[in-house]
């Protein structure tokens, strides 16, 4: 391996490229963010600003402004949804997990045809209406539960991998199938249970589809949507404006834009070293066979 | 012998023997049969002049009206060709990029260069199309965009991107080998780490040199896995990544003709001009095509990976 010196510096000069780009626009974003307004004004989005200032970021944490409010919608959708999409997920792996049962197949069809046809839009949007689903807390969760059958066939193969003897001893014991699941499977699952929180947890974090078709009221915004909304919206900067009852000062509009982006994959960043190691390992257990 | 007695015996004694076992499957049934097998009656809206007062019982029956009033209009040629054209160049960008960097990361030996760039590689992976789109708009924007600062600096006009609709096909094709190389490069990693250790310390003693070993062992082996899933992905090339597209492109009419894909129409028919009928129309012809690609290109993969196959 010594031997092939300079092409082995190429490969690492272009992978380390490729990673830098790929945090460039980020890192673009951050140092926005950090400028102040007057800087941008005069020389434009720069890597290099005139002046640093956290001034955006005091804003976004004033008391009142929508963007706590959101945040905190944000985590309560992020933290029950992903509760209860892995609990159903795991429960119902749990019992397709028997080798022996002859209706497995059947039932796992049952879920595999509403994949692979899907209605489309409109019929979902219907669905969620008529289930009441419409402006409230329930829209921004249950619709897109869609516990997904990849992950529910990700923790099933997981748990084929426990050994039968367990279960079969635990029912010689006298457990029934509550017991088990919970005493002996929820524990050994561990792994590919927090990879499924994973998954779960960035795609609510991550989701606005429910809010822009479901939800008008804006107490209800997910920060996401917020951020959608936010893009083109000067109102929400005199709401702020109002809020701070400094109206003389200058509204950093950009430097906010750009500081409420961050603002929101914070939790990202925090969790990101566990999130790493149980994405990759999700993902390399998927990509074998779903 | 055992298992014809239980298959007579039938499910209901199935579910008495092991109540537990279907409670634990009920609420994952309950969900499905709500969300997908109730969706498939509303499908009958796409022939009706569907009034949200009236109902799918009591709306005007109108045959294939929608269907018709859509591929008369200027806007199928565009929007099915959008779609079709932007997903045929994102997968085959996406795939190129992570297929190299998944195997230059297999060449990297230290430990740590692979953990850090694997941690900056998978970062666009993980936030929102939304934030995406803030970052575009600190690089495009008129007035304060970096790529204008650049085309100033070089002497040459600023560019308004966001009404100059002939730029956006390739920023976006940017935007998403940008997003999905690093965690395709890591699936695809994966299988090359799969591959057989042996092979290249036979490969070695043949006295064969690293860049013979990838193109003899690694391409080859990694081959199947590419096949497989470019197949998976052609199967979706009918569904468009809303996200994507409305949180890049939003509500701006001047991009749309290079833009505009099926699911932002589905979308602004249904929410925006308030026409269901119309939208759920193009949503059953999008679905009923996006059906049988997925089906054929799973019947595809089958038949020549039998291994790899999603069902």
């Amino acid at each position: 391996m010594r031997r092939f010196r300079p092409y082995k510096i190429a490969i690492y000069i272009f992978i380390g490229l490729f990673s830098v780009i790929c945090f460039f626009p980020m890192l673009l974003a951050i140092i926005v963010s950090l400028s102040t307004e007057e800087s941008i004004m005069r020389q434009g989005y720069s890597f290099f600003p005139l002046e640093w200032s956290a001034h955006a970021y005091r804003m976004i944490f004033a008391s009142g402004s929508s963007i706590i409010r959101s945040y905190g919608v944000s985590i309560a959708v992020t933290l029950s949804g992903t509760i209860l999409a892995v609990v159903i997920t795991c429960a119902a792996a749990y019992t397709l997990s028997f080798k022996d049962n002859i209706y497995a197949g059947r039932i796992s069809m049952f879920f595999f045809i509403t994949m692979v046809f899907n209605a489309g839009m409109v019929p979902w949007y219907m669905m969620c209406v008529r289930l009441g689903l419409r402006n409230n807390f329930l829209a921004l969760i249950i619709p897109s539960l869609m516990f997904s059958p990849f992950n529910l066939f990700l923790v099933k193969n997981f748990m084929q991998g426990i050994p039968d003897s367990l279960r079969e001893s635990a029912t010689i014991d006298g457990a029934n199938d509550m017991q088990i699941a919970w005493r002996i499977y929820v524990p050994l699952c561990v792994p590919v249970i927090a990879t499924v929180a994973l998954f779960y947890g960035l795609r609510y974090w991550n989701d606005w589809w429910n809010a822009i078709m479901l939800v008008d009221n804006k107490n209800l915004y997910p920060l996401q949507y917020l951020l959608l909304q936010l893009k083109s919206q000067v109102q929400m900067m005199r709401d702020l404006q109002d809020t701070m009852g400094a109206s003389d000062e200058m509204v950093p509009t950009e430097t906010l834009k750009m500081a409420t982006a961050i603002v929101t994959i914070g939790p990202i960043v925090l969790l990101y070293p566990y999130l790493q190691k149980y994405f990759v390992s999700g993902l390399t257990i998927g990509s074998v066979k779903g | 012998m055992n298992r014809q007695i239980k298959a007579k015996r039938g499910f209901v004694w199935h579910i008495r023997r092991h109540p537990y076992r279907y409670l634990l499957l009920l609420p994952a049934i309950t969900y499905t049969f709500l969300f997908g097998y109730c969706t498939y009656p509303y499908i009958i809206i796409a022939f009706q002049k569907f009034n949200y007062r009236s109902g799918i019982f009591n709306s005007e029956f109108v045959g294939l009206k929608n269907f018709e009033f859509f591929f008369k209009s200027n806007a199928a040629a565009t929007v099915i060709g959008n779609t079709l054209k932007l997903n045929l160049l994102f997968i085959l960008f996406t795939t190129v990029a992570s297929v190299t960097v998944a195997i230059l990361l297999n060449e990297v030996r230290s430990r740590l260069f692979m953990r850090v760039n694997q941690s900056l590689m998978l970062f666009p992976h993980y936030i929102s199309w939304v934030v995406v789109g803030y970052m575009l708009y600190g690089f495009f924007s008129t007035e304060y965009g970096v790529v204008n600062q650049i085309l100033k600096m070089a002497g040459m006009d600023s560019v308004n991107w966001y009404s100059t609709a002939s730029a956006w096909p390739s920023i976006l094709v940017i935007m998403k080998v940008w997003k999905g190389t690093g965690m395709d490069a890591v699936i695809y990693l994966a299988s090359i780490t799969g591959i057989d250790a042996t092979l290249y310390e036979a490969a070695e003693i043949d006295g064969a040199n690293r860049w013979q070993q990838i193109r003899s062992i690694t391409i080859p082996l990694l081959m199947p896995t590419v096949c497989i899933l470019t197949l998976l992905s052609i199967g979706k090339i009918m569904f468009g990544d809303f996200g994507m597209f409305y949180a890049i492109i939003g509500d701006n009419g001047v991009l749309y003709p290079t833009t505009d894909i099926i699911d932002t129409y589905v979308f602004r028919a249904l929410r925006q001009t308030g026409n269901p009928s119309q939208a759920m129309a193009v949503g059953l012809f999008q679905s009923l095509i996006g059906f049988i690609m997925v089906f054929g290109s799973n019947k595809l993969v089958n038949r020549f990976f039998p291994d790899g196959a999603l069902y």
